[in-house]
């Protein structure tokens, strides 16, 4: 959060000096000493234009720290030209020529201690979130989510889920290259109200997720609530299957509980001839036409 | 079998297409013997409607005889005569359980994208894009009706397909449209649009107790025939229509308007035509909003607008102002069929209206392209087409 907000003031900077450059080159290259140079209005447009680039990456970014890795190669830059032109000039030009360098040194500390921020909060776990409510009483919702093998029938990614024990379950699902599989463990649960589970470690991906139900106001239903995380190695897979499948992981999830909906209000995931497997994510983007199918369409549920 | 096939913009063919299956438990297929060309085809015609693809089975008014059934549906029999309603609804969720069946949240397989556009996502309807589900219509020899135990309604009795047909969309949305007008004895309802829906508007409005209806249109056969239901008239190329309203009003304005045309309205000024012709043509906005705008400032302080006709994305040049200082009330909706076939079969078969006045040309299936271009283009003095496969 912080992060982000450091890196939405850096972009707001780089917007200010690139409309400065724009505008007034010339003020600025005297500001910096450097207006004895041939070209130096030009080569102050480009740095310019170059920090507007910069302002629009970190503003328009949704994650924007990150971003600031750019405005660092900006920096390197601004430092070597500022540096040769310090070390080339005397008196009150050299001054402000070492002010500018001081001064953008100072931004460059600031600069990578954000983009080092960003950076290694985009390494952390990926987590996603999602809810829907259900049209049937807690009991029943609850019940037939803790019957994990259930969970194929509206999870399209996952191929199947076998209990072995109360709490122990083993997962397989669709990979991008070849059938994944690990073992889950439930950490957490209290009879209709929530069920909390974790993959146990080194049998597969790291994943953890948490599924919490409560009553609908004015008896509408049950709200259900999905928590899921995966962890550094379990990311990048994540990543890769909602690749193959077409969508973000959340839109998955969503997706996910859509059918999940389905099936507890109707019996069934429901189809249409547009995506007759009961619509695998990726079918939300190319779809069939909307007539009849010739081939059986081998679905499940 | 034969299907009507929506093969790109304004392009129209019939195709051999492989025959419906049963996909899920509570399916049926129907043999169609009857389906309509609907006013609201002529957007997906016309490509405004987004995400239908090319080779899209259109048409949503059918009926038919049951061939086949899904394990699950037990209220229905081979054999059986249907009038299917246009959205499909599950009868089960919340939304269905509350009568808003065109909000089903189970029938549309594809929420996810009406949802990026809409924000939350309408039920699924048939042969009509695939944001609302990319389930084939009813313009076919046979078709796939999902949750056939909740909106089919079983004809028993000798009605000809052309009395119920229209049960389907336009009789009910027409209905729904005067229904949303709370109309109370003394009123005067102005409706937009004398279309086949505009006219079933019209004579729904004198059913519920209105005492005068005025319709606005520009096509002297159309306005002729909204005539036969007891409705006055205006032209809105010969007369300025606020002004008219106001005189044949006291100045007070129609208690409530109804808006039967939609995104492909009309208007009798050619700059006011060519400035949204223009936006929508390149695509900065998918409505030509012009009935919305002059229902909106014709109506009286505190009614109703009713908003029937079809829209598909975004508004410009919205008088809001107007609504909000005038305490209008605006009701929207696709037509919530299920809940009406039923007491609307009671109307036809105690005698109180024959839907089947609309009808001005039958057709062969096979006609489909023909038969749009007539409707389309308005030749012919076409009103109301009725296909038969």
């Amino acid at each position: 959060m912080m992060t982000d907000r450091l890196a939405r003031a850096l972009g707001w900077t780089s917007l200010a000096l690139g409309a400065a450059q724009l505008a007034a080159p010339r003020a600025v290259t005297r500001l910096c000493g450097l207006d004895d140079a041939p070209g130096a209005t030009t080569v102050a447009r480009l740095v310019g234009a170059r920090e507007l680039l910069h302002a629009a990456l970190l503003l328009g970014a949704r994650n924007p720290a990150p971003w600031a890795w750019t405005r660092i190669a900006g920096d390197a830059m601004d430092l070597t030209v500022l540096g040769r032109a310090a070390a080339g000039r005397t008196g009150a030009r050299r001054a402000r020529a070492l002010a500018a360098l001081g001064a953008v040194a100072g931004i460059t500390a600031l600069d990578a201690a954000c983009a080092r921020q960003g950076t290694a909060k985009a390494k952390g776990p990926l987590q996603v979130r999602a809810t829907i409510t259900v049209n049937k009483r807690r009991e029943e919702v609850y019940r037939f989510w803790r019957e994990l093998e259930n969970l194929p029938t509206f999870m399209v990614h996952l191929d199947a889920v076998r209990t072995i024990d109360q709490r122990r379950s083993r997962w397989k699902a669709k990979g991008p290259i070849a059938a994944l599989e690990w073992e889950a463990e439930i950490i957490d649960e209290r009879a209709g109200d929530l069920i909390a589970w974790q993959s146990v470690p080194g049998t597969g991906i790291a994943t953890a997720g948490l599924v919490g139900f409560t009553d609908g106001p004015g008896g509408r239903g049950t709200v259900v609530d999905v928590s899921l995380e995966y962890g550094t190695p379990g990311r990048k897979l994540a990543a890769a299957v909602a690749r193959m499948f077409g969508e973000h992981p959340e839109q998955q999830l969503r997706d996910d509980l859509r059918r999940f909906k389905q099936v507890m209000e109707t019996g069934e995931v429901v189809r249409s001839e547009a995506s007759p497997e009961g619509h695998r994510a990726l079918r939300q983007l190319r779809q069939r036409p909307a007539q009849p199918t010739a081939q059986p369409t081998g679905g499940r549920a | 079998m034969k299907a009507n096939v929506w093969a790109g913009r304004n392009r129209l063919e019939i195709q051999d297409v492989p025959d419906p299956r049963i996909l899920n438990a509570r399916d049926a297929i129907v043999r169609v013997t009857s389906t309509a060309i609907c006013g609201s085809d002529l957007h997906l015609v016309d490509g405004y409607i987004p995400t239908v693809k090319k080779g899209d089975v259109l048409g949503h008014e059918f009926m038919g005889e049951v061939v086949e059934l899904g394990p699950g549906v037990r209220n229905l029999h081979i054999g059986d005569r249907v009038v299917v309603p246009f959205p499909i609804a599950c009868g089960a969720c919340f939304a269905c359980q509350d009568g808003l069946y065109s909000l089903c949240e189970n029938s549309n397989p594809n929420a996810g994208m009406a949802e990026k556009l809409m924000g939350h996502a309408p039920a699924g309807i048939f042969g009509y894009s695939h944001m609302l589900g990319g389930f084939p219509g009813g313009q076919a020899e046979y078709v796939r009706v999902p949750f056939a135990d909740v909106g089919p309604i079983k004809i028993e009795d000798d009605l000809p397909d052309e009395k119920v047909l229209f049960l389907s969309d336009i009789f009910p949305t027409g209905f729904m449209g005067a229904e949303m007008c709370d109309i109370k004895p003394g009123q005067t309802i102005a409706i937009w649009g004398a279309g086949p829906v505009g006219q079933f508007a019209a004579a729904s409005a004198f059913l519920l107790g209105a005492d005068r209806v005025i319709v606005i249109d520009r096509f002297p056969y159309r306005l002729r025939r909204v005539q036969r239901t007891g409705a006055e008239v205006l032209n809105y190329e010969e007369v300025d229509v606020l002004e008219a309203l106001r005189d044949m009003t006291g100045g007070r304005g129609p208690d409530a308007c109804i808006d039967a045309v939609g995104m492909e309205a009309h208007h009798p000024t050619p700059a006011m035509y060519a400035y949204d012709r223009a936006k929508q043509a390149t695509r900065m906005e998918t409505e030509r909003p012009y009935v919305l705008r002059e229902a909106i400032m014709a109506c009286r302080n505190g009614g109703v607008v009713s908003v029937i006709g079809v829209y598909g994305g975004f508004v410009d040049k919205f008088p809001m102002g107007t609504v909000m200082n005038r305490s209008l009330t605006i009701r929207t909706g696709q037509c919530h069929v299920q809940r009406y076939t039923e007491p609307l079969l009671q109307r036809i078969r105690a005698g109180e209206i024959d839907p089947s006045f609309v009808i001005s040309h039958r057709m062969p299936l096979s006609k489909a392209p023909h038969a749009f271009e007539l409707f389309k283009n308005k030749q012919d003095e076409c009103n109301k087409v009725v296909l038969i496969p």
